[in-house]
């Protein structure tokens, strides 16, 4: 890697340069079988296990278009507003690399089967900010090179690449922006509510797992600066396979810094290729654009035309799912949560999760209670994500519902929880078994508020005297001697009698 | 006349990883010549109700049910392979690749 790179802080580069981003997302299609060929997609697999003629590139293989892939194509371009093509082709993207096994990948260029749409994006303080889409395409993924030697203890100077094709032939759509102007020291920002926003489109729409750290999602990162937001566009570069949400925001906001630092030295930005390192969280140079980039791109011979009818695209139109933005105002609405609340559910990755437990009977504000604190809390120590902690959404509605019918209290209830996540049962077992329920039985509440009055004399008389400051006092000792399991309400209004 | 110039095939010669004479350009960049112009006349012909294709067949939307089929056996594939490890296909270092 090479020497220190000079870094223009964020702020003082955004204050005098003014970003422009442009976004390639790669999303790796949910299909039983690849895009152009029967092999069946299964992550995972044994080396070179899932590949047939086709995926290969053997001689007199010929491809067939998977209909599937077309179909949830349609629909990623619907979902992000975009004309469907009334008919478009494959093309051959010529190039040389050893995963790419016949020589050029089919992919779609002067006809793609999506164009001009837009997504409106909510940035984290609930702005929407709009980001245009110039082409969804379709084609295909590459194999995967493993590079070997050099570090690993092999002889030296022996290094070489193995290849596995089963990714080879899976179908990927990709998704084009336009530059993204407008967004100023946000760009960062942007680009990953962007990215985050397709993610979760993919999921509704039921086209793809969209696992990031699987690279069933892969960003490419364009950024260019300008002087002022009226000058032309400047020089852009290309950062490659940024794979998680963060790894967006941080990518963007490095360019930013060393393109600024780049300009200011009064050097030119070099038209690049740059590899990104989530280490280090750096980019680094790659490939330079040149003549190795022309793909002589051509239509694919072997394939006939894609020309969806409009009554297909209008019966998929019909077909598609809430959107997730509309879905998460529809549930923020129904709920009753404020828009910084409903911020947090959503940042935290617990829509679904409290959908669920409201759904199993709980109030939306218990539900939230629950999921956002205590149970947060527990997954951020146990590094866990909230689905995975040993608890259901249906045992914190039936929780809630404990603490609802005054059964337990929010104290007993922590408790039952803990219960609940040691295994010990649903929160109904837990009360019993541990014995958490509230004492609402005046007999033994009546034994504890005498107590507590014969013990403190002197806070009996300032409340006879008018001074109900130490009630509080009173009820504390009560709950305290009760083990927490007292009613405090019921509590009051029994030393409020004794106490006439 | 030439439209085809030396330089322009020995550059796509270059990009398709093909290895030609310096004799051999120069017949190329003639043939290719003769291929163009012939393209060229088809070109005249075409008026604007002639629709561009890239495909003679009248077909479109031949697709595929997203069914499985078996693979090829592993054995088979790596039978293609003039060098393989764990599996997989070994090719040489690539270039520019840390």
């Amino acid at each position: 890697m090479s020497a220190a790179v000079d870094l223009v802080g964020y702020d003082e580069a955004v204050r005098r340069y003014d970003p422009v981003i442009g976004i390639e997302v790669h999303v790796e299609l949910g299909t039983r079988t690849k895009m152009f060929c029967a092999a069946e997609v299964e992550f995972g697999g044994e080396p070179n296990t899932q590949t047939t003629p086709v995926s290969l590139g053997l001689p007199g293989a010929l491809p067939v278009v998977n209909g599937k892939a077309v179909e949830s194509a349609i629909k990623i371009g619907l979902a992000l507003n975009c004309q469907i093509a009334e008919s478009c082709r494959f093309a051959r993207k010529n190039y040389f690399y050893p995963d790419v096994p016949k020589n050029f990948q089919t992919s779609q260029y002067d006809e793609p089967i999506a164009f001009d749409g837009y997504l409106d994006v909510e940035l984290d303080d609930g702005e929407i900010f709009r980001v245009e889409i110039e082409r969804a395409h379709m084609e295909e993924d590459a194999g995967k090179n493993t590079h070997v030697g050099g570090s690993g203890g092999r002889i030296h100077g022996a290094a070489y690449s193995l290849v596995d094709y089963n990714r080879a032939g899976i179908p990927l759509v990709e998704i084009v922006t336009r530059p993204i102007e407008g967004a100023g020291a946000r760009a960062p920002e942007v680009a990953r509510a962007y990215v985050r926003a397709l993610r979760d489109i993919f999921r509704a729409l039921d086209v793809s797992e969209a696992r990031m750290e699987r690279g069933n999602v892969r960003a490419d990162v364009n950024l260019s600066l300008r002087a002022t937001p009226d000058a032309p566009l400047g020089t852009r570069t290309e950062t490659k396979n940024v794979n998680s949400f963060r790894s967006v925001e941080r990518a963007v906001r490095y360019e930013v810094s060393r393109q600024a630092a780049v300009l200011d030295g009064a050097g030119t930005v070099i038209q690049e290729t740059r590899h990104w390192h989530e280490d280090t969280g750096i980019t680094t140079s790659g490939r330079v654009k040149s003549d190795a980039e022309d793909y002589r791109y051509f239509p694919e011979p072997d394939l006939v035309p894609v020309a969806p009818s409009r009554a297909w695209v209008e019966e998929i139109r019909a077909s598609l799912p809430e959107m997730p933005a509309d879905r998460r105002r529809r549930l923020q609405g129904e709920w009753g949560y404020a828009d910084a609340e409903m911020r947090d559910v959503v940042n935290a990755g617990a829509v679904e999760i409290i959908e669920a437990t409201v759904a199993a009977g709980s109030s939306a504000a218990g539900a939230r209670k629950w999921w956002m604190g205590e149970l947060a809390r527990k997954a951020k120590t146990d590094e866990l994500e909230l689905a995975d902690l040993p608890v259901t959404p249906e045992q914190i509605a039936q929780l809630q519902g404990l603490v609802d019918s005054g059964r337990i209290n929010d104290k007993l209830a922590r408790q039952a929880l803990e219960g609940v996540l040691a295994g010990e049962g649903d929160p109904e077992q837990v009360v019993v078994a541990r014995g958490l329920e509230v004492v609402s039985d005046d007999g033994p509440l009546l034994e504890a508020i005498d107590a507590a009055l014969v013990a403190q004399p002197d806070l009996v008389e300032k409340i006879k005297g008018g001074n109900m400051g130490p009630v509080g006092a009173i009820i504390g000792a009560v709950m305290k001697a009760t083990r927490g399991q007292a009613d405090a309400g019921r509590v009051r209004e029994l030393v409020m009698e004794r106490l006439g | 006349m030439s439209t085809i110039s030396r330089d322009e095939v020995a550059r796509v010669a270059a990009l398709a990883r093909i290895d030609l004479a310096p004799d051999e350009v120069d017949r190329l960049a003639g043939e290719l010549d003769v291929i163009v112009d012939a393209i060229a006349q088809v070109s005249e012909v075409a008026t604007p109700d002639v629709p561009a294709t890239s495909h003679p067949l009248p077909l479109t939307n031949v697709y595929r049910d997203d069914v499985p089929a078996e693979p090829l056996p592993v054995a088979d594939v790596m039978a293609g392979a003039p060098a393989s490890e764990d599996g997989r296909f070994l090719v040489p270092q690539i270039l520019g690749e840390e």
